[in-house]
C-alpha cells in the first residue's frame, strides 16, 4: 500500500506546513514596518509614559525582533496566539469563537454552489448550443463579475427594505433560535455562493464536453446502458478531475470574500474581526486571522490532492 | 531586407487573424466599445463631467433623480453622474498599474527562477506558494492596511497580491522552452543564457502573458472597488466607484440609487474586462483555454 500516491500527500503535508511557516516569517516581518504603536493607539494620547510602558512590557514589545517572532512560533505549536491590546483577551479564543459564524457562512455556500454549479453545467453541456446553454453561459459570466458587496446592498434592499420578506442584517447563533439564524443567513450565504456557482458551471460544462465524445462513451452507449448512468459514472466521474481542482481554488476564494460579506451583513465572523482589528490597529490579531485564512487554504489544497486520489484509482494505485 | 519584410508581413498576418477572431462575436465589439467610452471618460473627465465632482452643495444634498443631476445627488449635495465619471479614472488606473506591477515583477520572478534553477528556484517559488496560500482579496486587504490607503498603496496592494500568478506561469513557460530544441542548439552554438532568454524564452512567453493581464484586469478593479468599500482603499474625497456604494448604503432606503447606480458601473466593467479576456485568449492561443 506504499504507493506513490501515499508518498504524494505525504510530501504535500509536508510542504503545507513548510509554506505555512513561511506565511508566518513574511506576515511577521511585513507587520514589523507598520509604522505607529498599538499599545499607544489603545492607551489613547492621554496615557502616560509609565503605563505605555507598562503595558508594552506586558504584551512582550519590549523584546528583540527575533525574540517576538520566536516566541509567536513557540505559542502556535502549544494553540496559543497571544493576546490582543485592544479586546483584552487571548486571541486563540476569540479566533475559536469567530470561526463558527465564518464557517456557517462559507459551507453552506460551497455546498449549494457544488449542487448547483455541477447540475448547470452538467445541463449546459448535455444541450450544447441551445437555449438552455447560451442561458447557463450568460449567468456564469454575469456571476462571476458580480462585485459582491454591490449584489448585498442589492438583495438587502430588495429582499429586506421593500419586501420586508428578510432581515436587513445581523447574526443569530443557531443555539438560540435556528429558525431565526436561517433567516439571517439567507442573503449572505445566497451572494456568496453565485461567484463559485458561476465558475464551477463554467468548469463542469468545458470538461463534460471534454470527454462526451470519448470513446469509452460510445462504447458504453453501445453495451446498452442507460442515459444517467453513462453521464453520471462515465461522462461526470472521468470530467471530475478539472472540477475538484477548480473547487479546491474557489474555497480559498470564497473564504477570502467572506471578509467582505461579514462586513455588510454584520456577521461575527473572522473577516469581521480582521476589519475591525485593522481599524484599532491591532496588528497581532491581523496577523493570526491571516494565518489561520492561510491554513485553511493550504487544507482544502491538501483535500483537493486527497480527492484526486478517490476519484481516479490510476492516480491512487501509481506505483 | 526580404527576410524583413517576410516576417513584417507574417506579423501582419497574425494581426489580422486576431483580430477577426477577437472580432467576430457582436458581444465582444459591445464590450470593447463600452471599455472604450469609459477609457474616454476617464481621461477627458472634466470635459464630460456636468459638474465638479467635490463641489459640495449641503441645500442640494440627496436630490432624486432629474434632469440637472441624472443620478440625482448624494449626501453632500454632489452630482452623483460627475463623480461616476471621476470614478473611472480610479478603476482604470488601479486596474492598468497593479496589473503592469504584478506582471512585470511576476515575470522577472518567475523567468529568473525558471531559468536559474536549484536554489533560487525553490526560494522564489515558496515565497510564491506562501502568498498564494492567503487569498487574493485577503492579501490585498493586508497589504493595504500596512502600505496605508490612498491611490498609490492601493494600486501597490492589488498589484503584489497578484504577483505569483504571472511568476507561476512565467516559470511553467520558462521551464518548457528551457528544455526545446532550439535552446540546446543555441548552447551549441555558443550564445548565453541572457541572450537565449531574450530571444526564445520571452518571446515565447508573451501571449499567456497578455491574455492573463486582460483576465486579471477586472479582478484588479473588483479588488479596489472591495478594498474603497470596506473603507481601507481610496481616500475620500476621491471618487471611487466601491466607496460611492459604502456612501450610499447608508441611505438605502431613502435613496437607494447613491448605492446602486455605482455598482451597476463596476459590475459593466469587470464583465467586459472578462469577456475581452476570454476572447483576447480564444483569439491569441486557444490551447490556454482550460488552464487560464
Amino acid at each position: 500500500m506504499k504507493s506513490k500516491f501515499v508518498k504524494m500527500i505525504l510530501k504535500r503535508v509536508i510542504q503545507s506546513v513548510i509554506i505555512l511557516l513561511l506565511v508566518t516569517l513574511m506576515v511577521f516581518l511585513v507587520m514589523q514596518t507598520i509604522p505607529g504603536d498599538p499599545i499607544q493607539i489603545f492607551l489613547g494620547p492621554t496615557a502616560t509614559k509609565e503605563q505605555i510602558e507598562h503595558y508594552t512590557k506586558l504584551f512582550g514589545y519590549d523584546q528583540p525582533v527575533l525574540v517576538q517572532y520566536g516566541r509567536w512560533i513557540l505559542g502556535l505549536f502549544r494553540g496559543e496566539m497571544g493576546r490582543s491590546v485592544t479586546l483584552q483577551k487571548e486571541i486563540s479564543e476569540v479566533i475559536f469563537q469567530r470561526l463558527g459564524a465564518t464557517l456557517m457562512v462559507v459551507l453552506p455556500s460551497f455546498i449549494l454552489a457544488v449542487i448547483f454549479g455541477v447540475t448547470f453545467g452538467v445541463a449546459a453541456a448535455l444541450n450544447r448550443g441551445k437555449l438552455i446553454d447560451s442561458v447557463v453561459s450568460f449567468v456564469a459570466n454575469t456571476g462571476m463579475a458580480m462585485p459582491l458587496f454591490w449584489l448585498g446592498i442589492l438583495c438587502i434592499y430588495f429582499f429586506a427594505l421593500k419586501l420586508h420578506i428578510l432581515p436587513v442584517q445581523g447574526f443569530v447563533p443557531p443555539t438560540k433560535d435556528l429558525a431565526e439564524c436561517i433567516r439571517h443567513l439567507i442573503i449572505p450565504v445566497g451572494i456568496l455562493s453565485l461567484g463559485p456557482l458561476a465558475s464551477f458551471t463554467r468548469q463542469t460544462r468545458s470538461a463534460m464536453l471534454e470527454v462526451i465524445r470519448q470513446d469509452y462513451v460510445r462504447t458504453a452507449q453501445a453495451k446498452g446502458l442507460s442515459r444517467w448512468d453513462i453521464i453520471l459514472k462515465h461522462q461526470l466521474r472521468n470530467a471530475l478531475i478539472p472540477i475538484v481542482t477548480v473547487m479546491g481554488g474557489a474555497l480559498g476564494h470564497m473564504i477570502g470574500s467572506t471578509v467582505v460579506i461579514e462586513s455588510i451583513f454584520v456577521i461575527p465572523g473572522l473577516g469581521n474581526l480582521m476589519i475591525t482589528a485593522i481599524k484599532s490597529k491591532d496588528f497581532m490579531v491581523v496577523q493570526n486571522v491571516v494565518l489561520i485564512l492561510a491554513a485553511a487554504v493550504c487544507f482544502c489544497n491538501l483535500t483537493v490532492d486527497l480527492l484526486y486520489g478517490i476519484i481516479d484509482p490510476r492516480i491512487r494505485d501509481s506505483k | 531586407m526580404n527576410a524583413g519584410n517576410k516576417r513584417n508581413s507574417g506579423n501582419a498576418k497574425k494581426a489580422r487573424r486576431f483580430f477577426r477572431i477577437l472580432f467576430a462575436r457582436k458581444e465582444i465589439v459591445l464590450c470593447i466599445a463600452i471599455l472604450l467610452i469609459m477609457v474616454f471618460c476617464a481621461i477627458f473627465a472634466p470635459f464630460v463631467a456636468p459638474y465638479n465632482p467635490y463641489k459640495q452643495d449641503l441645500t442640494m444634498s440627496l436630490q432624486p433623480m432629474s434632469a440637472q443631476h441624472i443620478f440625482g445627488t448624494d449626501q453632500l449635495g454632489r452630482d452623483l453622474l460627475s463623480r461616476i465619471i471621476y470614478g473611472t479614472r480610479v478603476s482604470f488606473s488601479v486596474g492598468i498599474v497593479a496589473v503592469a506591477i504584478a506582471g512585470s515583477v511576476g515575470m522577472i520572478l518567475g523567468l529568473t527562477a525558471g531559468v536559474a534553477g536549484g536554489f533560487v528556484d525553490s526560494i522564489i517559488m515558496r515565497v510564491m506558494d506562501a502568498m498564494m496560500s492567503i487569498p487574493m482579496i485577503i492579501l490585498a486587504i493586508f497589504l493595504g492596511s500596512i502600505l496605508g490607503k490612498g491611490l498609490g498603496n492601493v494600486m501597490l496592494a492589488v498589484g503584489i497580491s497578484m504577483i505569483p500568478g504571472y511568476a507561476r506561469l512565467m516559470r511553467g513557460q520558462a521551464l518548457t522552452i528551457r528544455e526545446s530544441d532550439y535552446i540546446t542548439a543555441g548552447i551549441i552554438c555558443g550564445a548565453s543564457t541572457l541572450r537565449n532568454v531574450i530571444t526564445h524564452i520571452v518571446p515565447n512567453c508573451v501571449s499567456p502573458i497578455i491574455v492573463l493581464m486582460t483576465m486579471n484586469l477586472g479582478n484588479a478593479v473588483l479588488a479596489e472597488a472591495g478594498l474603497s468599500f470596506l473603507g481601507l482603499g481610496i481616500n475620500p474625497p476621491m471618487a471611487s466607484w466601491g466607496g460611492m456604494v459604502s456612501d450610499g448604503n447608508t441611505f438605502l432606503n431613502t435613496n437607494p440609487v447613491i448605492a446602486i447606480v455605482p455598482g451597476i458601473f463596476v459590475f459593466l466593467i469587470v464583465l467586459c474586462f472578462n469577456m475581452v479576456g476570454d476572447a483576447v485568449r480564444d483569439a491569441l492561443d486557444p490551447r490556454l483555454r482550460g488552464t487560464l
